[in-house]
């Protein structure tokens, strides 16, 4: 069951290489959950020297949605008219108060699942009465798409279809993480699929202003370690530049049309992130016209906060984990409180969240308890 | 209009009468069965095994097969996992009213050809009706009789530490039929489900001299699941090769495509086979003509937190590999 994209003896030559190059220990951060997730799931960490270390990043677009975003997109979804749409994770996401979407539509409220931003168009122009909300997250990889909806939602003048806007910008989250107290990253492997639409630019800048290294790579075992060689390769001989190991998918200008359409749409901003506090331009926010589709706009009152306090305290810590500066395994909630089932945390509920994967392909777990199917 | 199930069919009346001359009897070897309340026949010496199931798959019909034929299928192979050659079934129906009466002998005329293939004769049955939006256009449970012949029988406490794994063919196709239906995917060729009987199969295992220490199908949950529930039932470690598994390429494709595993999507005509190291090569001759393959073995458990099955990856690495848990959503970027 192994995939013809696979090359598993030039992954293993790779890792051989690795060994040979490495003649220091190095602490890597991949920022990408998606990378994450693959890394444990090949298990790809038993095949790197001693020494060094991989350390997984804030790369998880379930994970960093504050919980204010949450907490608004639920209000919204409690109201009668409306329709709130947004991709399948974020419904199991905790909010402040430990509620997720999925409770409120148990509950009665209308939320729906989508695969594609365009479908909340559809939705809308089916149900001219009601008013649908999208709840739009992740990365400069997904952005592109909600700004296409924007975009061909005022052109069509559908009034009934608002934004709830939470997308981020991962340049920022990489500054923010080399300039913590404590930081331990001394390169960074950087996420493909945000190259292949924004390019190299924005990592050269940063490069320029951190000297830290920066590999841009893709998400196969051979991608991933590759990244990692070229990542050590440049630690051991003192160099520090932005390079690009996935040159069958990412180049140098990026991709013009979306990163047009982005500027069209929308305005770099500060932005909180879950558990790492506001990001500074970390996030993108609607801007000129397209701020009329804002649902923070159109339902001011979803600012209030929610009714009473948590039922008791979160003991999830994602923001250190988000950073690096734990493994979810440190966690005394993770595997036993906190499980896929039920998430006390977000990185438990992304597939790209580090807790999820441990918990998937490495947690030594007591085996639950099944009766045998007949 | 076309014809549909009403209440009456099931109110004991004449068009509940009508129903079962016209549609049901022909499920029946002996229609002299569908006169009385209850079946009896001959058995052979010996031990005998007995199951029970209920089956409510939605859509009712999917690529390779029916409600019908996998609630007969199903009903065999859970005989066949006990050793055991399939004899004789009931058949209890319980229907929507509404249900178009052109589906219903779909799904009968499949019951019937299910039973020919599995060699199984249907003996006993009940039809009921449900008011419209009570049911879900069709549910049929089905139990079985079977004549166990497998010298000892098949058990999860038989395995033992050193055993070997093998599988009957290969993984997913049933649960890839059922997602391309309920979602509308027209896969290019078509994914049909492998739906069919065990009880041959089974019986060249044994005809091959091997005494399986445990069969088990893999229905819902795939092989993750039933590797779980055998390694926590037997108290052992189950460790599997990645590279040995046999997924077919359009369902190794179709779950890249949709962010599932193939381990956790559901079969209904493999088996997995736990045999004693000195018989897997006996059982691994059997099982290769339907495409069956060994894929690993059975360690001993350690003291301490450990995972009770695990993946051995091409790379060498290892990791945990768990069943299934919650809804199957898909991936968001």
């Amino acid at each position: 069951m192994v995939s013809a994209a696979q090359n598993w003896p030039a992954a293993l030559a790779v890792a051989e290489q690795l060994a040979r190059t490495a003649t220091r220990p190095w602490t890597l951060m991949e920022v990408c959950g998606g990378q994450t997730h693959a890394i444990v799931r090949w298990g790809l960490d038993q095949l790197l020297p001693p020494g060094l270390r991989l350390i997984h990043g804030p790369g998880c677009p379930v994970c960093v949605t504050p919980a204010e975003t949450l907490d608004a997109a639920q209000r919204l979804a409690q109201r009668p008219e409306v329709i709130l749409c947004s991709y399948g994770d974020m419904l199991r996401v905790p909010g402040s108060r430990g509620d997720d979407l999925l409770g409120v539509r148990a509950a009665g409220g209308d939320v729906r699942l989508l695969t594609s931003p365009l479908q909340a168009l559809e939705l809308a122009r089916r149900h001219p009465d009601r008013q649908v909300v999208f709840l739009a997250v992740g990365f400069e990889t997904t952005a592109p798409a909600t700004a296409l909806l924007a975009r061909q939602t005022l052109a069509a003048g559908v009034g009934n279809l608002t934004l709830l806007v939470a997308h981020v910008r991962v340049p920022p989250a990489m500054a923010a993480i080399l300039a913590a107290e404590g930081n331990q990253v001394q390169g960074f492997l950087a996420a493909g699929h945000v190259g292949a639409v924004m390019g190299l630019a924005e990592l050269e800048q940063l490069v320029a202003r951190t000297r830290v290294p920066v590999v841009v790579t893709g998400f196969e075992p051979l991608d991933i370690l590759t990244g990692v060689l070229r990542c050590v390769e440049q630690l051991e001989a003192g160099q520090a530049w932005v390079q690009n190991a996935y040159g069958r998918v990412v180049r140098q200008r990026g991709n013009d049309e979306a990163q047009a359409l982005l500027g069209e749409v929308f305005a770099v901003v500060d932005q909180p992130w879950r558990g790492l506090g506001v990001l500074p331009e970390g996030g993108l926010a609607l801007r000129g016209p397209y701020q009329q589709l804002d649902a923070r706009v159109r339902f001011p009152e979803i600012h209030r906060p929610l009714h009473g306090a948590p039922l008791e305290p979160n003991p999830c810590i994602a923001g250190v984990i988000l950073q690096g500066r734990a493994t979810p395994a440190d966690c005394p909630a993770f595997g036993r409180r906190c499980t896929p089932e039920h998430p006390l945390g977000a990185p438990m509920v992304s597939s790209e969240g580090a807790c999820a994967a441990y918990y998937r392909y490495r947690a030594p777990v007591a085996p639950p308890a099944l009766a045998p199917a007949p | 209009m076309s014809e549909r199930i009403q209440l009456a069919h099931g109110g004991g009346g004449t068009l509940m009468q009508q129903l079962i001359e016209r549609e049901l009897k022909q499920l029946y070897p002996d229609p002299a069965a569908v006169l009385h309340d209850a079946a009896a026949f001959d058995v052979p010496a010996g031990r005998l095994a007995f199951t029970t199931d209920g089956y409510v798959v939605q859509p009712l019909e999917f690529p390779g097969g029916t409600i019908g034929s996998l609630a007969v299928t199903g009903t065999a192979n859970d005989l066949a996992m006990a050793g055991a050659r399939p004899l004789r079934l009931s058949v209890g129906l319980i229907l929507e009213e509404g249900l178009e009466l052109e589906l219903l002998r779909r799904v009968v005329s499949s019951m019937r050809e299910a039973a020919e293939q599995c060699g199984v004769q249907v003996v006993t049955g009940d039809t009921k009706v449900v008011e419209r939006g009570k049911g879900d256009g069709v549910f049929i449970t089905t139990s079985g009789i079977g004549l166990v012949e497998a010298a000892v029988d098949p058990h999860p406490t038989a395995i033992r530490p050193g055993d070997q794994l093998l599988v009957s063919g290969d993984l997913g196709r049933h649960g890839v039929a059922i997602l391309a239906a309920r979602h509308g995917l027209a896969l290019q060729p078509p994914v049909l489900s492998d739906c069919a009987p065990l009880w041959p199969v089974v019986q060249q295992l044994l005809a091959a001299g091997v005494q399986p220490h445990c069969l088990r199908d893999l229905t819902r949950g795939g092989l993750a699941s039933a590797l779980q529930e055998l390694a926590a039932a037997a108290g052992v470690v189950l460790r599997i090769e990645e590279e040995r598994l046999p997924v077919i390429e359009p369902v190794g494709r179709t779950c890249a495509l949709l962010g599932f595993d193939p381990l956790h999507l559901a079969n209904e005509g493999r088996f997995l086979a736990v045999v004693a190291p000195d018989q897997a090569a006996a059982a691994l001759a059997a099982l290769e003509p339907y495409g069956g393959a060994s894929i690993g073995e059975v360690l001993e458990l350690q003291a301490g937190p450990a995972a009770r099955v695990r993946l051995r990856t091409p790379l060498g690495t290892e990791r945990v590999l768990l069943p299934l848990s919650g809804e199957l959503l898909p991936r968001i970027c």
